[in-house]
């Protein structure tokens, strides 16, 4: 157990570099380009005198490492700062967001793996016959889709044409969110609190903008897992197996996916990213009150103190999700050694 | 008198690929007997492996059986449906393969790998009848019972090969196969290999078909031997017809490649040439490239597989008489020419 | 004797004249023929590839002489019409034909995602060639920079750029390359890690002179091969990048046609019934990504032929 706590300790560590980078990278950028936040905030004819003042207030008439200085005490502080357009932290801003992209991500994954590893796996056993070209297919079409323009195909047929699901949003219009929801997570939130309707609305509201980006990343799993499933039951211990006896059906899933599954889990950590770009995307088609509207939003506001803390989240997301992924390797390998 | 239990006929395999087909495989036949240890020397690409795995069906596609029967007890194998091959392997004809490190399971337990291989073939065993078969087993191949509970890469090779043969044997089959069993180990584990086979032989009365392209080791063990060469059977015979009297030149070379520790030696012998392409193999015997008494018959009709001293079969025009060597060599057909495959 | 002039099919195996039709019309079958054998199904996913890429190039390169209308003619039809024969794709809110925005928009999105894979590649691989043959920290910052950059989700920091540069081709074209000048840095990279290893051997029993020259006689056959395949799928990734930052509205001024917009601009459309303002731009970006993936996925396998069963 000392030794997982080591492991996890020093995979946290080396995680911080890249919150680093890209926390400067986006803090350069800004300062440093041309156009000046505050005078484009205040309107093209404020006087100088009240831009001058706003950037007092601000901090921004410092140097820019004094400014970088600060900013970098400030997070390692947890603090986030102020939002320049809104009286509120950067992080209320954020807090209320964070948890709807989080589970349209996660139920994104969710569907992604139900619909990609299954018809990869019988794609890889069925090798060369049609079922197999007609999956890869599929798959390197469906990656082509752009996730905003599949989420308006789905919208319009099953919302608009078909009425099955909701058009947009998170719940129904006559949920009252503050009733109900503690964690932000509202499907946990209905199950916690044992409310069978309200959980059927928000799975409801959930189900096309998860699907939209299950069906879009599945593409890139279903060729993983083919290629992973092919070479690995080329292995031996699979040859060995059928030797024995052991029926094909057991020997491709127990055998063959449970092995290649390792290298797809190792995936869907660096897939994640693509998994978030795409949430964004779904969240501006389907009015998904999530990060990516919110920096979306505050883009147009110019509240660069929330894009950045935005930017911050995310980084710090991509690597969290990073280190789970690279401990549930360590748990289902029995070969990694920590 | 000696039973057969395993007979091939005229077994052909090929392997479709783009350039061509390769025939790893012509027309082989050969009797294992119950009880009998049968060595299947050659060197590598002559088909040797190719043949062990037809045995229990498991080539890779594209490798295809394209004639012949592999009768077992009496029934082809080569025609039974997916439930009786399923059945058929492991309990038994059992087959142990070359490289012990990748033919087990590497997410599993080694008693996972029992308790599988039990269940699969008796759906009612327990896990506690399973732990203790296996355990026995372990003890008997010279194995702690304890390491059930590890994982393959904790165990040595030599010990994983063990392993591999205690999975093979635990459903008690009639028949083992060996393919290459102790290429990757080392000389000394080898040689407790050797022992170990010894020691199964008189234990379970079972036969074993050994399959290695180092004849020395096979000599140690086998009853007979059947020599391979170019997808052909060179000679078959009892291992001391084959050592004594020799009677396939390429025999002879292989005897001869063995360095003997007792004697000086200038140099190593060896055959000089490579293998014949199976893509378009040669008209007549696939040795004649290499053959240092080659003849003209050789190099344009094959020689039929014959049996010359009782129990001792060669295919080669030297043991045939003149006459037909001459009718051949002039074109003409006699009764037992050789098919062209 | 055949006529190659009458056109007739030659039937010995030579015809006449090299440049009879018959003649070349052969070879092409044989040709084709031949290339169908040798690579198969591959084959002709890269002449698919191929084949899209070039339609919508010319499209971009000529939208005139396909589309009826000008994309920003207010005046083409009428307003928010489904489609019909006068109006392929029908018409938007502006009263403008979807058929020709599209058909004008592939210039947009076609010269912002090339020219913004070629500043990537510009960028990435000298920087890449760079860091893998000094080595040291230097290696190591810039291996940090660009594996941060690349774990992260490339459309958001496209987004943050977009933002910060404001609107405009030449800003959107930025924001786009700088996300992927970590792909052609990593794959140069590793190459010449790699090349640098076997040089160091080859250096040791060899003149400083040759080097150079067997620097480049193995590096480029090598990186050529990869990275021209790696910009294919490039581009194919940038096009649906730049449709997507139109699409949330950080792209293009209105006057120029994109198609990333005009989805934009459909979905508000969309809970009327009005389908056609979203349909046929989105399956033109999925189109044309699509083709450069094939170009880019078949050139991979024809490059790298694997002549046994994949």
């Amino acid at each position: 157990m000392k030794g997982l706590l080591r492991y996890i300790v020093t995979r946290i560590a080396l995680t911080i570099p890249m919150v680093f980078v890209l926390l400067t990278i986006v803090f350069v950028v800004l300062r440093v380009m041309p156009g000046d936040p505050v005078s484009a905030f205040l309107g093209g004819h404020a006087p100088q005198s009240v831009i001058d003042q706003k950037k007092e207030e601000l901090g921004l008439n410092k140097p820019i490492y004094v400014q970088y200085v600060n900013y970098l005490g400030q997070i390692a502080r947890f603090n986030l700062g102020n939002s320049m357009v809104l009286d509120q932290t950067v992080w209320s801003a954020i807090r209320d967001k964070l948890p709807a992209t989080i589970e349209l991500t996660l139920f994104g994954m969710f569907f992604t793996l139900l619909i990609g590893v299954p018809l990869g796996a019988f794609a890889a056993r069925n090798r060369r016959s049609p079922a197999d070209f007609g999956i890869r297919i599929f798959g390197n079409v469906a990656y082509c889709i752009p996730v905003y323009w599949m989420g308006l195909m789905l919208q319009l047929v099953f919302a608009v044409w078909l009425h099955w699901f909701p058009v947009a949003g998170r719940t129904g219009a006559r949920v009252v969110i503050s009733t109900f929801s503690t964690t932000g997570f509202y499907v946990l939130d209905a199950i916690i609190h044992g409310n069978i309707p309200i959980l059927l609305d928000v799975l409801d509201h959930l189900f096309l903008p998860s699907i939209t980006l299950g069906i879009v990343l599945s593409g890139v799993f279903i060729r993983l897992t083919r290629a992973n499933m092919l070479d690995t039951l080329k292995a031996d211990f699979i040859l060995a197996a059928h030797a024995r006896g052991v029926p094909d059906r057991i020997v491709t899933y127990r055998h063959g996916l449970k092995n290649a599954f390792v290298p797809i889990l190792t995936m869907l950590g660096l897939q994640f990213a693509i998994l978030l770009s795409g949430a964004i995307l779904t969240e501006t088609t389907f009015s998904w009150p999530g990060m990516g509207r919110l920096l979306v939003e505050r883009i147009y506001l110019r509240d660069y103190p929330v894009v950045q803390g935005v930017i911050v989240i995310f980084a710090i997301m991509v690597s969290v999700i990073s280190l789970i992924v690279d401990l549930l390797y360590a748990l289902i390998d029995p070969r990694v050694k920590y | 008198m000696a039973q057969p239990i395993l007979e091939v006929k005229n077994l052909f395999i090929d392997y479709p690929i783009s350039i061509g087909t390769v025939r790893a495989v012509r027309d082989v036949s050969f009797t294992l007997y119950k009880g009998d240890v049968l060595g299947l020397v050659g060197e590598s690409g002559c088909g040797k492996s190719t043949l062990g795995l037809s045995l229990l069906r498991l080539l890779r596609p594209p490798g295809k059986v394209s004639g012949g029967s592999i009768e077992y007890e009496g029934r082809d194998v080569l025609a039974f449906g997916t439930e009786d091959l399923r059945l058929l392997r492991g309990a038994q004809i059992a087959m142990v393969f070359q490289n012990p490190l990748t033919s087990l399971n590497p997410l599993l337990r080694i008693r996972d790998h029992f308790f599988e291989t039990l269940r699969v073939h008796n759906a009612f065993t327990t896990r506690e009848e399973a732990e203790k078969r296996s355990g026995d087993i372990l003890e008997q191949l010279g194995i702690d019972r304890k390491r059930l509970h590890e994982y393959p890469h904790q165990l040595s090779g030599g010990m994983r090969q063990r392993i591999m043969i205690g999975l093979g044997l635990i459903l008690n089959p009639e028949i083992l196969i060996a393919d290459e069993p102790t290429t990757s180990l080392d000389v000394i584990v080898e040689a407790g290999f050797v022992d170990l086979l010894k020691d199964l032989k008189v234990q379970y009365n079972i036969s074993i078909i050994l399959i290695s392209h180092n004849l020395a080791m096979v000599a140690e063990i086998a009853d007979r031997i059947a020599v391979m060469y170019g997808g052909k059977i060179a000679e078959i015979g009892t291992a001391e017809q084959i050592f004594a009297e020799p009677l396939h030149p390429y025999t002879r070379g292989l005897i001869g490649c063995v360095p003997n520790i007792a004697v000086t030696q200038d140099h190593l012998v060896s055959m000089p040439g490579s293998p014949p392409d199976l893509v378009t193999p040669p008209p007549g015997c696939p040795f004649a490239d290499r053959c240092p008494e080659v003849m003209d018959v050789c190099r344009t009709n094959p020689p039929p597989l014959k049996e010359y001293n009782p129990g001792q079969q060669a295919a080669c025009w030297l043991h045939e008489p003149e006459s037909v060597r001459d009718a051949l060599s002039h074109g003409e057909a006699p009764a037992d020419a050789g098919q062209q495959v | 004797m055949s006529d190659s002039k009458t056109g007739t099919k030659a039937s010995p195996p030579m015809p006449h004249s090299r440049f009879s039709p018959a003649g070349a019309v052969g070879m092409l079958f044989r040709g084709i023929s031949k290339a169908n054998r040798t690579y198969g199904v591959e084959w002709w996913i890269m002449i698919v590839g191929i084949v899209i890429v070039l339609f919508v190039a010319y499209c971009a390169l000529l939208p005139q002489t396909i589309a009826p209308f000008g994309p920003n003619n207010q005046n083409a039809g009428p307003q928010l019409s489904p489609p019909s024969a006068a109006h392929l794709f029908g018409t938007d809110n502006l009263n403008r034909d979807v058929f020709s925005r599209v058909i004008w928009g592939s210039r947009t999105i076609l010269g912002v995602a090339f020219a913004a894979a070629l500043v990537s590649s510009l960028i990435g691989i000298p920087l890449g060639l760079f860091s893998g043959y000094v080595g040291g920290a230097v290696d190591r910052i810039l291996s940090l920079v660009m594996d941060s950059v690349y774990a992260f989700p490339g459309l958001i920091l496209a987004i943050a750029f977009a933002a910060m540069l404001g609107p405009g081709v030449v800003n959107i074209t930025l924001a786009v390359a700088v996300i992927y000048i970590p792909t052609y840095f990593r794959l140069v990279r590793g190459q010449t890690l790699q090349l640098k290893q076997q040089l160091y051997v080859e250096a040791a029993r060899s003149i400083g002179a040759k080097r150079g020259t067997i620097l480049f006689r193995y590096i480029f056959p090598n990186i050529i091969a990869t990275v021209v395949v790696v910009f294919s799928l490039n581009i194919a990734d940038a096009i649906t990048t730049e449709a997507a930052l139109s699409y949330i509205g950080l792209g293009l001024p209105a006057g120029i046609p994109d198609w990333g917009m005009d989805l934009s601009m459909g979905k508000s459309f969309l809970p009327s019934g009005v389908w056609w303002m979203i349909t046929f731009p989105g399956m033109m970006i999925m189109l044309l990504a699509l083709g450069f993936t094939m170009l880019g996925e078949g050139l991979a396998e024809i490059l790298n032929p694997r002549l046994l069963e994949k």
